[in-house]
């Protein structure tokens, strides 16, 4: 694995003077796991805050190849990208190793572009896609996504009078792209440099389909101060409610926080979820905490089932 | 050696994509357009072709996946039709936009809802303003020989604009027609063995990032030079085909007169149907009417000032129209005809059929029937619908 | 009037060159500015891959500074620093009179 110091040497995917938030995760995100690639990188980005942030003409912060298509083809767009370059290299006319990594929000990724990805995994391009996962529309102004937790506030299900914000569980995409049999899929946060780059450098060491689904603390949509993001997302894997996991041709391997600590600790520090902690919403902390030890329960007995 | 053929017009236009051999083939199934896919899928798995093919999961997916490759800098070609294209709207203007010149094999066929999978355009129509070129086919042949021409046409540096090929569905997509096929060797001397890439994603030596955003200050500027590419198109479409004429002896443009230079009735219409009114002003002129036709063979870009010109000594005009815009005011083709005229000198006095939705069949005497509501023009409603049961 | 091209003089497509977000400066973002103390700094590199702005400098495997033309002074790499007692990166209100090696 290559130290901070080798990295260093490497080429930033990013220069300063994109548009994203002070303590954005996103652009860490692509920083940790570009960086992990010696090969030259090709990158394609849903629409969203990352793709509206770092390229607003005439001005882009990507020092890489870089398209954007629209908001919900980022896999079929990259299918595409790809293909023309295994026709080009199998007519000699590229020879160098490309990593073609796609990135996508949650909304891009798990709602309207989840077809999309889905199709470009199971037709076995040689891509990695990396979703940046802050848990809902953060760019149009935090509305409510299949990866916005239960309990959380958003525009579009906020907590109100009668409601307490999302009601439903968030989807479990990283398992659904373990479903489609891909060779390499792994959960990480952007809180530990060293566990994202490993699998980042795993996946450009693979060929064929990759998935790795980042939490990425969102301050603006989560609520909290901008110097706590990677802090935040630390929190979410010791809490067990964002399991950093991969799964090899199959096979899970878990890294387990040396003690899971309860999901209060995780939620209290976020205005999202500051209205569970009014009198009388007890039992819906008690249900979070009932479904995240449930899930995690289930993840461990994938591990143990080899 | 050219050789002397039958061919459906799928079976036409999978024959030139294999003539043409593109660089990436992204497609999905959809009546009547999966069998040009199909068989040129058969030809990649024959190896026959070098392409790399993506069966894509969705007609949306497969002009992302279009864009994608063809900002990569290869030549790229999809085929679809009807709901296909529909899906494919959001990306079309994209691809204009980034410039890429992506061909489409599109067969005209209804939109839903109901749900019904013959001819008519409106699918194509509902595509006119997303900046790509169109062409229209009246017969098999035409729609082999314009596929080849639009590989020229789309990627001329002066064009660099996707462009759509288009046959009618069913009508010459599943009928069997007499074509003439170009030897492969001529096919690829007249296109250029390679794309002379516009936009190289793939240029890892000089990085460039492509697909921004525009606020209000470059929006507009990045809009107006696809008007001009889209104006500066009709050179190119002239020139290809002079040249496709000199080498090949089919003589294109972007519309055909039929029986025009005396015409005092006439009708303009595009595809299947220009085939079928030949017929029925042959039969008036051996009555001594003189009726003539304007074809459209290229609408986008649209030919304004040919149709003017061709179309001024005429004295009563019915444009027929494949499609509704459903503004009460009449077809595609009609508007954008009469607003054509709206600075002329000369003009005939116009009326809009709407006919054939669905695939409804247009037979030669409702054609007639035209022809005789132009003799009291003045008494015809702006638009009518014909072959309508009411 | 502007001095932004025309249509006429723009590249064909919506396309620029690699990394020209650099000439866009988000300095005056700031509201605390990280000040960095280099007999402190361990060059551990925690803060560098941490930034979200590219703005901690590295030469030769080594911070060398802060890039001020573009840190937003979100706080991260001065949270992140693990040096102790006192932190090699501290957040200090922005009132320009603090001063950083470059």
């Amino acid at each position: 694995m290559a130290s901070l110091k080798e990295l260093s040497t490497r080429k930033d995917p990013l220069t300063g003077g994109h548009r994203m938030c002070p303590g954005c995760g996103a652009p860490i995100v692509v920083r940790q796991i570009l960086m992990a690639s010696k090969d030259p990188v090709v990158v394609v980005s849903a629409t969203g805050c990352l793709e509206v942030s770092t390229t607003i003409f005439p001005y882009s912060a990507w020092t890489v190849p870089f398209l954007h298509n629209a908001f919900e083809n980022a896999g079929a767009t990259m299918s595409g990208v790809e293909a023309a370059y295994q026709n080009l290299k199998k007519k000699g006319k590229m020879t160098e190793h490309v990593n073609f990594v796609a990135f996508g929000g949650d909304g891009g990724t798990y709602d309207i572009g989840l077809q999309s990805l889905s199709g470009a995994m199971e037709r076995g391009h040689d891509m990695l896609y990396v979703c940046y996962n802050n848990e809902a529309y953060m760019n149009t102004g935090v509305q409510r996504s299949g990866a916005t937790p239960m309990g959380a506030n958003t525009t579009t299900e906020p907590a109100g009078k009668v409601l307490q914000g999302k009601r439903e569980w968030r989807k479990d995409l990283t398992e659904i792209m373990v479903a489609h049999s891909i060779p390499y899929v792994a959960q990480g946060i952007i809180g530990n440099w060293s566990d994202l780059t490993r699998k980042a450098e795993k996946a450009f060491s693979i060929r064929g389909p990759k998935f790795i689904n980042v939490l990425q603390p969102c301050r603006l949509g989560w609520g909290y101060k901008p110097d706590s993001t990677l802090e935040l997302a630390r929190r979410a894997y010791e809490t067990c409610v964002w399991p950093v996991y991969e799964v090899e041709n199959g096979v899970y391997k878990i890294s387990k926080p040396k003690e899971k600590k309860p999901v209060v600790e995780y939620l209290k520090g976020q205005d999202r979820f500051r209205h569970l902690f009014k009198p009388g919403n007890e039992k819906l902390i008690a249900d979070i905490q009932a479904e995240v030890d449930r899930r995690w329960n289930l993840l461990l007995a994938k591990e143990a089932t080899k | 050696m050219s050789k002397i053929v039958a061919k459906t017009g799928n079976e036409a236009m999978a024959e030139a994509m294999r003539q043409i051999n593109p660089d990436v083939v992204a497609a999905y199934p959809i009546t009547p357009a999966t069998e040009i896919v199909m068989i040129f899928a058969k030809y990649v798995a024959d190896g026959l072709v070098d392409t790399n093919f993506v069966a894509v999961e969705s007609e949306h997916s497969a002009m992302s996946a279009c864009v994608g490759a063809s900002a990569a800098g290869v030549r790229v070609m999809t085929g679809t039709s009807s709901q296909g294209l529909c899906l494919m709207y959001e990306i079309l203007p994209i691809a204009a936009a980034l410039r890429l010149p992506i061909v489409m094999c599109d067969v005209n066929r209804a939109i839903s809802g109901p749900i019904n999978i013959h001819c008519d355009h409106s699918d194509t129509m509902a595509a006119r303003d997303f900046g790509w070129l169109q062409i229209f086919s009246e017969n098999s042949q035409e729609a082999y020989d314009s596929l080849i021409q639009a590989i020229r046409i789309a990627e001329d540096p002066r064009v660099h604009l996707p462009t759509m090929v288009t046959t009618d569905g069913f009508i010459i997509s599943h009928c069997l027609d007499k074509i003439e096929i170009l030897d492969d060797k001529d096919v690829t001397a007249f296109i250029g063995q390679d794309r002379k890439a516009n936009n190289r994603l793939l240029d890892l030596k000089n990085p460039t990032s492509v697909g921004l955003l525009d606020l209000q200050d470059y929006y507009f500027e990045h809009r107006v030079p696809v008007a001009q590419a889209m104006k500066d198109s009709k050179k190119v479409i002239l020139e290809v085909a002079d040249e496709f004429a000199k080498k090949f002896g089919r003589k294109y443009g972007l519309i055909e007169e039929y029986k025009l230079a005396d015409a005092e009735v006439a009708i303009v219409a595009l595809g299947s149907t220009c085939g079928t009114a030949k017929v029925v002003i042959d039969e008036l002129r051996a009555k001594g009417v003189k009726a003539g036709m304007l074809k459209i063979r290229v609408f986008r870009p649209f030919p304004a000032e040919e149709i003017v010109k061709a179309l001024s000594n005429v004295k009563a005009l019915a444009v027929l129209d494949r499609s509704d815009t459903w503004s009460a005011q009449g077809g595609q083709v009609f508007t954008e005809i009469r607003s054509a005229f709206y600075e002329a000198a000369k003009k005939p006095k116009i009326t809009n059929f709407i006919y054939g939705l669905g695939g409804r069949e247009i037979d030669l005497p409702q054609l007639h029937t035209v022809f005789e509501s132009l003799k009291n023009i003045d008494k015809q409603p702006v638009v009518q619908y014909l072959g309508v049961r009411e | 009037m502007s001095e932004k091209p025309g249509w006429k003089s723009l590249p064909e497509g919506d396309v620029v060159k690699a990394g020209t977000a650099a000439e866009f400066k988000t300095g005056d973002w700031r509201s605390e500015r990280p000040v960095w103390f280099p007999e402190r700094c361990i060059h551990c590199l925690f803060c560098w891959i941490s930034c979200p702005d590219s703005s901690i400098i590295v030469k030769d495997q080594k911070m060398t500074g802060i890039d001020y033309d573009h840190c937003k002074g979100c706080g991260i790499c001065a949270k992140e620093c693990p040096v102790k007692p006192q932190k090699a990166l501290e957040m200090k209100p922005e009132r320009g009179e603090e001063t950083c090696q470059k």
